[in-house]
């Protein structure tokens, strides 16, 4: 497995139809580091992730991603990502276990129910619940198959759309760790967020959006406070 | 596209129809005919005959829309290049213009023709169809929001192909032209000339539509880049 | 090939979901057979007049259901983004979209099964008197229905109005399809059937089928992705 430890973003630009997404965002993302997208509605952020994801095709601007230097291109690069974000991507009318064991045959990785029984107790899922529909788990419950999803195929790329939105604090807290170790094992992690608090202390990667262009970027730690300021100063 | 193009097109139509009109009617031969009673026959069609020149005029750019709507959006869906999608949507608007006019013209015609307002004979049903793509095509680029441009793409170019498999369903021909030699060799010699001259003026008319809508696009695009750049520069509101 | 072996992954996850919960095929095989009703009531009991209109009547069924199941199936999809997580497997995107083909062709096929005996039975009509080239038209009409209704549900799952866009975009284009089966059914269903003419539309459905699912594998990466 190529594992991605760069991210080269120059000069993205996005045009949907009349409206601009994004003009002109170039940004570096390096493996083992988290980078914080913080920005108003409409900055452009769900679609930058769009792009990095693969899923958006930009109307201008080259993204390249880099194993160890050389280029990784196409499917292989979709393998490598990991994507979690406000929706589940997850089947209601298939069971836990069922989710995952399509995802592992779509990643041609191991889907035995061992291996995906590992991957359920790496997120705390209760074993009871693990074979019924998903679209009787409760939210957190709902969140653990998810985060469960994403990190199956051990992503080194992993792209968060407002992950924290409707979790509790606990949970928010819970989840910030997790994509602290992630980030500290090596991968590459990218967090589309508003909420500052959860973030803080945990990244080390700052980039602030407005109206489709980058206009604000630092590496370095961050606390609340600090988050907070910048935001104010450049996300207007 | 050079700015002399719209001007020179469309003063080429209007003088081509300023010249066209003058050959029909008063230099294209009128078609009746006189009964055994040596009266004229009631149902040829006098005046209706002339409609044809106006209607094949128009009849044409309906399959050349779909062809280069298809084509155009193809291009597009590769290089996501605006300009191909407004030459794909100019000429889909233009020729739903162009394809009511076949339609309108040649329901009158066929109510003095055949009595009947409508009939589902080949050329008529294709027209029909290709028309209801086109206008398929119009919705969805109205009524789709930001994603319009690529899912009419899809349309259009799903369209073009779905064009041989309506020839070919469409059977037996009893509309004027059938047959191999086509519609030209079928008319009386005094009516050639005319025919050119209208079918001409309706190319330049077509291409002037077009050619202006296209440029009406880019300009609108290129206020909205202005207004974007100015915006971001801090110097409009 | 791998294409074929994620493709039906996906078919088969379709179907697990559908065979488990039945949601789509009870509703549409109801309203297909409503409609079926409806065609009896609208059309008078002369059998001559019926008989030339079981074609029309069958295919307007299939037309109908068929639609709505693809929405239906296609707004599974949506629910909680699943398509995304779909688009973001390294499989080829294409196989994504036979996946959700194949899946469609069985749902269509099964309201066509409901449909098909139904006409029969409360029209008088012996729709199965020839019943390989009947079902070969049908199994054509299905795969065509899901073909081409496959790229442009998922083209559209994240479209304004795609609800009402989806019809609009389909039914102009699928109209040979329509013709097709609408002919090669009367054929087999006439007094004296026609072989010939029923072959011929058979042969034009497996041609228009085939450079529709060609066009498909082609341009459904450019139209899904934005």
């Amino acid at each position: 497995m190529t594992a991605l430890d760069q991210v080269q973003i120059r000069k993205i630009a996005k045009r949907y139809g009349h409206e601009r997404a994004l003009a002109g965002v170039t940004l570096d993302l390096t493996a083992r580091s988290m980078c914080a997208v913080l920005g108003h509605n409409g900055a452009g952020k769900t679609t930058l992730l769009g792009v990095v994801s693969t899923l958006v095709r930009p109307t201008g601007g080259t993204v390249a991603y880099r194993a160890q230097g050389s280029l990784v291109t196409g499917a292989e690069v979709r393998r490598e990502i990991g994507m979690l974000a406000h929706a589940s991507l997850c089947y209601g009318d298939l069971s836990a276990r069922e989710n995952l064991a399509l995802t592992a045959g779509l990643y041609g990785i191991d889907g035995s129910p061992t291996a995906v029984d590992a991957a359920l107790d790496r997120v705390g899922l209760d074993r009871k619940a693990r074979d019924r529909q998903a679209r009787t788990y409760s939210r957190g419950m709902v969140q653990r198959l998810a985060l469960a999803r994403a990190l199956l195929t051990r992503p080194s790329l992993l792209l968060l759309d407002e992950p924290f939105t409707g979790l509790d604090r606990d949970g928010a807290i819970a989840l910030g760790e997790q994509l602290g170790a992630l980030r500290d094992a090596g991968a590459i992690v990218v967090v589309v967020t508003h909420d500052l608090e959860a973030i803080a202390g945990r990244t080390d990667h700052v980039a602030i959006l407005r109206r489709g262009q980058l206009v604000f970027e630092e590496r370095g730690t961050y606390t609340y406070e600090q988050l907070k300021t910048v935001y104010h100063r450049h996300a207007n | 596209m050079k700015k002399i193009a719209v001007p020179l097109f469309a003063v080429l139509a209007a003088i081509g129809l300023a010249v066209s009109v003058y050959l029909v009617f008063f230099a294209a031969p009128l078609e009746y005919s006189f009964n055994e009673a040596n009266r004229l026959n009631g149902s040829s069609l006098f005046f209706n005959q002339k409609i044809m020149y106006f209607h094949v005029g128009h009849a044409f750019w309906l399959f050349v829309a779909v062809f280069v709507s298809g084509a155009s959006s193809i291009v597009f869906l590769r290089t996501r290049n605006p300009r191909w999608d407004d030459i794909a949507a100019a000429s889909v608007d233009v020729a739903v213009a162009f394809g009511a006019v076949v339609l309108i013209t040649g329901s009158i015609w066929a109510k003095a023709a055949w009595d009947v307002w409508w009939q589902w004979e080949p050329r008529l049903t294709m027209s029909l169809l290709l028309w209801l793509v086109l206008v398929g095509y119009v919705l969805v680029r109205k009524f789709a929001g930001p994603s319009a441009d690529r899912v009419a793409a899809g349309m259009a170019i799903f369209g073009m192909v779905g064009v041989p498999f309506i020839y070919k369903m469409v059977g037996q021909d009893s509309h004027p032209g059938a047959g191999t030699q086509g519609v030209v060799a079928t008319l009386p010699p005094g009516e050639r000339g005319p025919f050119w001259v209208s079918v001409g003026s309706f190319l330049c008319w077509y291409l002037a539509l077009v050619i202006s809508r296209v440029q009406s696009t880019r300009a609108e695009r290129e206020v909205r880049e202005l207004r974007e750049r100015g915006l971001d520069l801090g110097v409009l509101q | 090939m791998a294409v074929l072996r994620h493709a039906a992954l996906v078919a088969w996850k379709d179907l697990r979901i559908e065979l488990r919960s039945r949601e789509i095929i009870y509703t549409m095989a109801f309203f297909g057979a409503l409609l079926v009703v409806i065609f009896t009531f609208a059309f008078p009991q002369d059998a001559r007049a019926v008989r030339g209109a079981i074609p029309g009547m069958l295919w307007v069924a299939i037309a109908f259901t068929g639609t709505i199941g693809l929405g239906r199936a296609f707004d599974r999809e949506r629910e909680n983004d699943t398509m995304r997580a779909l688009l973001l497997a390294p499989v080829p995107r294409l196989a994504v979209f036979l996946g959700k083909a194949v899946a469609t062709a069985f749902l269509v096929l099964a309201v066509a099964a409901v449909c098909a005996p139904l006409l029969a039975l409360f029209l008088g009509v012996p729709l199965f008197a020839h019943p390989l080239p009947m079902i070969l038209i049908v199994v054509l009409g299905a795969i065509g229905i899901a073909v081409i209704g496959s790229v442009f549900a998922a083209t559209l799952l994240k479209v304004r109005s795609r609800d009402v866009l989806l019809p609009v975009i389909l039914y102009p284009l699928l109209v040979p399809l329509f013709v097709a089966g609408t002919k090669c059914t009367a054929a087999l269903v006439a007094e004296i059937p026609n072989f010939d003419n029923a072959w011929y539309w058979i042969q034009f459905l497996g041609i228009y089928d085939a450079a529709f699912l060609v066009l498909s594998i082609w341009v459904f990466e450019s139209l899904v992705i934005e």
